[in-house]
């Protein structure tokens, strides 16, 4: 078919025009407002009168005066948020990834009621993020929460836990619900690729005496990498931006507070236009940057299969 | 034989304690839902005496009838506009060949990558122009940025399998893409629209930053704020109760309509992250 067909031609014209409305939106929504974020960073607005401020520089990333030192990059409850943050994405994405991989394997066997459990995967990725983060903390609860005192009927400890009352314990629980709600989104993924698997290399392996752990690390895995990666990065950013599981179950404590919480609480809570900005742009930044290296990291390996 | 049939009860207990952990959470909410006054606080594992008292509380109260309201006219409006820009921008991607495709469509997927809270400020600023603080306006502007993405990625998938044999009759029948799009390609979409629509519905239906953030009075929330916002007499006495009451009756239309769907939702969940 040449480059000029009636067909093309006509596709090529209206291209743009039925594109135009969703990237106006797109651009109104989205590009726009995170320009504006990234200039009001270098300015010190604040949320009572947005139209005036000064412009003043790289003040609210760091700045040296008097002998001190400013800027979000300074700022330990910054740093604190950013080690949080690294922490929970780290934790979550390797548990649920590991986790999601086992499920995926478990429910792929084929026993009766699959369709069942593939249903009951479904259930907690369902449930509104607040909602869980409230059913947990629930649970959790110190005093009159069932975790407590499951674990102290049956012996396990001398006294009720405070689970979401000191830093680490906190952020572990914080990690467990994420992993509970999200696991199964990686499992499903997984569990797609799975069943596109060609069986025959299965049943050869078997004939061969294969132990299932070498044929899982050897073919199983290699095979289901590409969509295994597509479901890690996803969550990757997902957890990176993480805020309303930690919002809900722990509020502003510092302890456990993300990034996206401690720049909601510079923006809204205190006002502060420019810190609020210059941290939120700080995390778009970090993020891009992960984002990048993942992409590149998996490059050669995506290059190296197709070889 | 009997080799065989250890290792099937093995895998079946193991599909029951993962089917457990999954399931026992939302179990414990209706259960604690059910237990009215200071019940509430005995930690067991089925109500001794249940009531609703705790639903009418949250429905008689609380406006949480009105925002369950809210949050369906904001998830709506959000499915229907985001699904009318997203089909035309699909055939677009999916059915064109045009300079710059390609980079195009994986900057859209980039955005919804993004951090919603980096265009926080940006976003304020724009709500505060227009006067759509504390408007339910305003959420149903911003939850763009999230739905549209993923919406035009899955439509563009879905509309790529599409076979171009009918395509090209319509055009020997003297139709333009106006008229394929709407009066040829809509129709044959409807169960993926339906899909993509659920999704965006869900995300819509929880939200949370955005709702957090601009919205002030308890009559224009939406549900996660609301339910997060439910406080009892003192900072220190959560009422529970009301609290599991309104989770349970946000999250039982959703499991219902998931697993009504559920083998759609798988559909496009995998053809929205597998097929990029």
């Amino acid at each position: 078919m040449s480059a000029a067909s009636p067909l093309e031609r006509s596709r090529g014209r209206s291209a743009w025009l039925f594109l135009a409305p969703m990237l106006l939106v797109l651009a109104l929504v989205a590009a726009w407002p995170l320009g504006r974020t990234i200039w009001f960073s270098l300015t010190n607005a604040t949320l009572v009168d947005l139209s005036s401020y000064d412009l003043i520089g790289l003040g609210n990333y760091l700045a040296y005066e008097d002998g001190r030192w400013y800027g979000i990059f300074t700022d330990p409850q910054w740093l604190r948020a950013l080690w949080n943050t690294l922490v929970f994405a780290a934790v979550s994405v390797s548990l649920e990834t590991v986790l999601g991989v086992m499920i995926a394997l478990i429910v792929n066997a084929n026993l009766p009621g699959r369709g069942l459990m593939r249903a009951a995967m479904l259930v907690p990725w369902a449930i509104p993020t607040v909602v869980s983060a409230k059913i947990w903390a629930w649970m959790l609860n110190d005093q009159f929460g069932i975790v407590n005192a499951m674990l102290l009927s049956a012996g396990l400890v001398e006294g009720p836990i405070a689970w979401l009352g000191g830093s680490d314990l906190a952020m572990a629980s914080i990690i467990a619900v994420d992993v509970w709600k999200t696991t199964p989104f990686v499992a499903l993924l997984v569990l797609a690729a799975l069943q596109t698997l060609p069986r025959e290399i299965y049943e050869a392996a078997k004939v061969d005496g294969i132990h299932p752990v070498r044929v899982f690390f050897q073919v199983t895995l290699p095979l289901i990498r590409p969509a295994l990666a597509v479901a890690v990065i996803f969550r990757l950013l997902d957890a990176m931006r993480m805020f309303d599981l930690v919002y809900v179950m722990t509020g502003s404590n510092e302890e456990t507070m993300t990034l996206s919480v401690f720049a909601r609480q510079a923006l809204v809570s205190f006002q502060d236009v420019g810190y609020g900005s210059a941290a939120s742009s700080g995390l778009f930044l970090i993020i891009a940057l992960i984002t990048v290296i993942y992409i590149m990291a998996l490059k050669p390996l995506g290059e190296g299969q197709k070889a | 034989m009997s080799n065989r049939l250890a290792k099937t009860a093995g895998l079946t207990v193991l599909w029951l304690l993962v089917a457990c952990f999954l399931l026992f959470p939302f179990y414990y909410a209706v259960v604690s839902s059910l237990r009215a006054g200071s019940e509430i606080f005995e930690a067991s594992l089925w109500p001794a005496d249940p009531g609703l008292a705790n639903y009418r509380q949250v429905m008689v109260d609380q406006p949480f009838a009105r925002n369950i309201l809210n949050s369906l006219m904001v998830a709506c409006a959000v499915v229907v506009l985001s699904l009318g820009l997203a089909v035309f921008a699909a055939y677009s991607f999916g059915r064109t060949h045009f300079r710059g495709r390609r980079l195009l469509l994986y900057t859209i997927l980039g955005v919804s990558m993004f951090p919603q809270v980096a265009v926080l400020s940006g976003l304020f600023e724009i709500v505060r122009l227009f006067g759509l603080y504390n408007n339910l306006l305003s959420l149903i502007f911003s939850y763009m940025i999230f739905t549209l993405p993923f919406t035009v990625w899955v439509m563009t998938s879905f509309m790529r399998e599409l076979p171009v044999e009918i395509e090209e009759a319509a055009i020997m029948d003297g139709a333009g893409p106006w008229t394929i799009v709407t009066r040829i390609f809509l129709p044959l979409l409807a169960p993926a629209l339906v899909t993509t629509g659920l999704l965006a519905f869900i995300a819509a239906w929880n939200e949370f930053l955005f709702a957090l953030s601009f919205t002030l009075t308890n009559e224009q929330r939406t549900v996660p704020v609301a339910i997060a916002l439910i406080t009892g007499a003192s900072q220190f006495e959560l009422p529970w109760g009301n609290i599991m009451a309104a989770s349970v009756i946000v999250t039982v239309p959703l499991i219902a309509l998931v697993l009504v769907f559920q083998r759609r939702l798988v559909a496009g969940l995998t053809a929205g992250a597998v097929k990029g």
